[in-house]
This record gives structure tokens, sequence and C-alpha cells, in this order.
């Protein structure tokens, strides 16, 4: 039976960048982890003729043609930045990456 | 042994090789020349100014959708044909998950466990004392994903005194198409790892060129490589290995195999532990710093990505694709080799002076093959080399060279005034025509003023002529030389001899 830990939720808090208190940690286990066991019920069914499904239409190869269509202006692009300088996208430094 | 400022300390190559075996593999990527972005129909020009080729799509703005174009996918199944891939029959993009600004959506799509193309090879020569070595580089993947935007750190290391440290975001090359190719792990190199790192970058850089997908730009970042690399001794098990990133440059590629080679061969002599990390390769020391550890491994939370159906390429397209293929650079060179009756060093030297395709370009156009090739590898080569730009950024083009030779096949010019031709187009003063009428330059075939330059400088050297009468035909190159300065060398020095010895009645 899947199951998910309080560590579990809250290595994806750290990921997801969420800060979870002890509370909140208990609470979205529980959740979860009902979520999971009805997946799991789901995975019971499933046999090995029926392919894992990723898309809920049997369709393939949508593309678009190689061609150049206008873009927005800077103006609108910058728009909705919470902050912008020198034509950019001012963001707070990450430290721990290059 | 050597110690740098960041306390890595390295041992000389030869002493690593004597102890230990390299293992590499290298991860490419390379951004695909199509006219719009993978997603999304942003221009994908290089240079631009900041955030104006974006769309709701690239900066990932709610609700928008990405669609995929259609020619990156058919430039990725051509690379992966033309390194011998097997191509999925069906395979789908995957999100990867992770925070950092240089994704607007928080991820980037790319594809994990369902490649596009997978299990290729490529073959790759290297120079060795023994003569060429071909080694086989296996590939175990290509896949597509998506380039990342910009960023420029300021702040605190900039020195500016006011405010935090941020970074500044340019999404201008967010969403352009982005091919990665994996290497398997390449084994039994042994010292040669750093050449064969080497060949096998340059050799993709060339099918690149020749499939015509990308302009494999190394300086401008449309290539870029990582090296991975670990030691271990001999009848071991492999090492941990590293992970170099930045490694922009076919010199860099050699370089950094090198330096990893004898840093970690250093750490293993004293004992220690190779940490599993990304490294940073710096250009101007040749070494590497050491960036983010990988102890833990990363949790990218790949999925299948839900806004793009699968790609299921048909047979028949694929097959179509594979007739289409440009001949592949080693074919190219094997054939040239023949056709031209030349050797392994001078085939080399063609290719590594990136003459091969101008010298065939001129020789398709019907100019002799070791006149093409004089030229491009002579005087076009040191006039390059001169001013450090590549053979083909000369404005000199192979029709130049079809004039310039049929000239002086006529006799209208000789190899010195040719070489002035050249200059002249170098220094963009027109066409052929236009520079030998602007500068005069014509060999000078009137028998009457040869014959009235070759008395006058008999006249100014009498003693040479006493000698060559009394059979010291050798003398006669004075003669000659004189001559050939008095017509600033638009003379044919064979016909100013033969009029010379036949003026003093001389035979030879
Ligand atoms: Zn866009």
């Amino acid at each position: 039976m899947t199951s998910i830990s309080r560590a579990d939720v809250a290595h994806l808090g750290r990921l997801a960048r969420l800060e979870l208190t002890e509370s909140e940690l208990d609470h979205y286990s529980e959740q979860l982890d009902v979520i999971l066991q009805s997946v799991a019920r789901i995975s019971e069914v499933a046999a090995d003729d029926i392919p894992p499904m990723s898309h809920p239409i049997p369709m393939v190869n949508v593309f678009r043609d190689d061609v150049v269509k206008p873009s927005l202006t800077r103006e609108e692009a910058l728009a909705a930045a919470p902050a912008t300088e020198d034509d950019r996208f001012r963001v707070p430094r990450i430290l721990d990456e290059e | 042994m050597t110690t740098t400022s960041h306390g890595d300390v390295y041992i000389p190559f030869e002493e690593a090789m004597s102890r230990y075996e390299p293992i590499i593999g290298i991860e490419t990527h390379v951004e695909l020349g199509t006219n719009s972005k993978m997603w999304c129909g942003c221009s994908t020009d290089f240079g631009s100014d900041a955030n104006t080729q974006v769309c709701p799509v690239c900066l990932g703005l709610p609700g928008s959708m990405p669609v995929v174009n259609r020619v990156a996918v058919e430039s990725t199944i051509r690379i992966g044909l033309a390194l011998n891939c097997n191509i999925a029959q069906w395979c789908r993009f995957a999100r990867k998950n992770y925070f950092y600004p240089d994704m607007p959506k928080d991820y980037q799509i790319s594809q994990y466990d369902e490649p596009l193309c997978y299990d290729g090879y490529l073959d790759v020569t290297v120079d060795t004392p023994d003569g060429p070595q071909v080694f086989r580089v296996e590939i175990e993947r290509v896949h597509m994903e998506e380039d990342t935007g910009k960023l420029t750190h300021t702040g605190g290391a900039t020195g500016r005194i006011h405010g935090a440290e941020y970074s500044l975001v340019d999404y201008n090359r967010a969403g352009i198409p982005l091919i990665e190719i994996v290497t398997k792990t390449v084994i039994g190199t042994g010292s040669l790892a750093p050449e064969v790192a080497k060949a096998y970058v340059k050799e993709l850089r060339d099918v690149m060129r020749a499939l015509g997908v990308s302009d494999v730009r190394m300086e401008e970042g449309s290539m870029r490589c990582d090296v991975n690399l670990s030691l271990n001794k001999p009848g071991d098990g492999w090492g941990t290995r590293s992970e170099t990133k930045n490694v922009n440059s076919l010199r860099s590629v050699e370089r950094a195999v090198r330096s990893e080679i004898e840093r970690q061969a250093s750490v293993l002599d004293n004992g220690g532990r190779v940490i599993q990390e990304t490294r940073h390769f710096h250009e101007d020391t040749g070494r590497s710093t050491s960036g983010r550890s990988k102890e833990q491994a990363e949790d990218y939370r790949y999925f299948p990505e839900p806004d793009l159906v699968p790609v299921a390429p048909s047979l028949d397209w694929v097959e179509e694709l594979r007739a289409g293929l440009p001949e592949m650079p080693s074919v190219k060179r094997a054939r040239l080799k023949e056709e031209w009756n030349i050797n392994d060093f001078e085939l080399a030297s063609l290719a590594n002076s990136g003459a091969l395709d101008l010298v065939e370009a001129t020789i398709a156009i019907g100019v002799d093959s070791v006149a093409a090739r004089k030229w491009w590898t002579g005087e076009l080569l040191r006039v390059a080399n001169e001013q450090g730009v590549e053979l083909e950024a000369l404005r000199v083009a192979p029709q130049d060279i079809q004039q310039v030779e049929a000239l002086i096949t006529s006799g209208a010019l000789n190899d010195k005034l040719a070489r002035q031709v050249f200059e002249g187009i170098l220094a963009s003063e027109g066409t052929v025509e236009e520079i030998i009428a602007t500068r005069g330059l014509a060999v000078v075939s009137d028998d009457g003023a040869l014959l009235a330059a070759i008395d006058e400088a008999l006249a100014a050297a009498p003693d040479v002529a006493e000698k060559i009468l009394s059979g010291k035909i050798q003398a006669a190159g004075a003669v000659v030389g004189a001559v050939m300065k008095a017509t600033k060398g638009q003379a044919d020095a064979a016909k100013v001899r033969a009029l010379l010895l036949e003026r003093l009645g001389v035979s030879e």
C-alpha cells in the first residue's frame, strides 16, 4: 500500500519552496495519503495490457510551422514584472547556483 | 606539483597517466538554427535587444500553451540519423522542475526517459605519432529541450555599494530549440583522452554544419559542452566523476579533460576522495573551480508534459529524412583524400584549417586541384591567420580563384600579380577585373618592351653578360631579376630568361 510520510511532505515542501509548519505537515500528509490511496486503487485495476496514460486524448504529432510571429513589445513583456532594470527582469540573486 | 589559489593541486599529466585510467563522457548542447523558437513564434535571432523576442509562451505566462516546432523535430531526427541512432517510434516531452529564474515557468520542457533518438555512435580520428587512430564514441541519446534565459549577476561582487545582490534576466534565449547529445562512457582512450574528447566535439560540430541544423558557434554559445570525467587505477572499479561545465571552445575541451585528470590524480595520490560535483571551467586559466556539490542527487520531479502531445514520427517520415541526409564529413574526407591524391597529413591540415569545403567548391568550378589547395592553404590561410579569422570569413570566393587562375593560365597574370589581386579583394577594392584595371596589374608580354628592359639590364651589368657568354648560364638569374624589378614583377620570369638567352645567342 502506497503511503506518504511526514518526511516526504517536508522534502516536497522544500523542493516547492514552501515553508510548512508542523501542523501543516500533519495536515498535508493526511490529505496526500488519501489521494495516493485512491490512485493506488486504480493501479490495482490497471493490468499489464493497459499502458499508463499521460494525455486524455490519443493524439500525436501536433506541430506548428517554423514561422516567426510578432513578439510582445518590451514594455508589454516587462509590464507585469515586480522589478525591472536595464530592460531586464530584476530578480533576487540565487546564491547557491552559478 | 602546482597549487592554484582555489587550493586545487595538480600533478603533471604524464605522471597522472602512469598511474590512472580516465573515463570520460561528454554532454553537448546545440542550439538549433530554426527561425522561430521551440514552442512559440518568437524569433531566435542572436544579439537582439533584451526582452524583445518574448511572448506569453516563452515568458511562461498563465494560460499560454506551447506548440512544437516541426523543423526542430525534423532537425533532431536528422541529427540522430547522422549519429547512427535509433529513432523512437513514440516519445514524450517531460517537465524538469526547478526554481531558478533562467526559466520563467519554473520548469524546463525537456525529454526524460523517452529521448527522440538513442543508441548511436560517432567515429572520430585522432592523430598519433603512429598515424591516425579511430575511436568509436557511442551515443546514448539525443533529446529535445529548450534553452534558458540569460542572467546577468550584479551587486556586491561587481563592486556596487548600494542594494542587495540581484540578477537581471533577458528571456530572448528562453525557448530556443536546444538539443542535448549525450555520449555513453568512453573508455580505453588512455592518455589520448584529451585529444579524443576534442576530436569528438569537432566531428560533432562538423556533422551539425554538414546537416545545416545549427551555426554551431561555440564562442556565441550555440554549442556548449560539459565534460564528465573519473579516474581509476588499472583493474579497479570506476571512480567518482566530476562534471565540468562551461567548456566553450574546442581547445577548452582538450584542456578541461587534461586539467581534470591532473587534479583528480593529485586528489587520489594523496589518499583523498574525488567529490561528485559540478565544476566550472575558466578559459583564461585553463583550470576549473568547484561549483555545486551533487552528493545529494538532484530531484527534478520529472513527469510527462501535459501541455504537449507525444511525438510519433512515422517510418516514412524518418526514411524520407534519412534519404535526404548530406554526405557526412568523415565520408567526404575519405573521398577527397582519394580524389585529390593526398596523404593523411595533408588531409588533416586541410581539414584543420577549415579549407576542405572551400577547396572542394573551388575545384568544383573547374580550378586545378593543386592550384586550389595552393591558394587556400597558402596565401589566403596566411592572411586569415594574420587577421585571426576563419578562412571562410575572408572576402575571397572560389569564383575569384577561378578567375585569377584562368588569367594565370592565359599568361595575363603571374603568381606575384595574382597575390596582389587577392590583396585587393581582401581590401574590398572591387572585382578581379576592377582590381587588375585600377592597380594596373598585367603581365608585360610585349616582347619589345621586355627586350628593351633586358638590354638595359645587360648594359648595367656587362660582367654578367660576359659570364653567361662564357657558359655560366646560372648567372642569367641576376639579369632576369633586374628585368622583373624594372617591370615591377609584371613579366613572366621564364619568358624573360628565354628572351635573354636568345638575345645573347646562348642555348641551355
Ligand atoms: Zn515566445
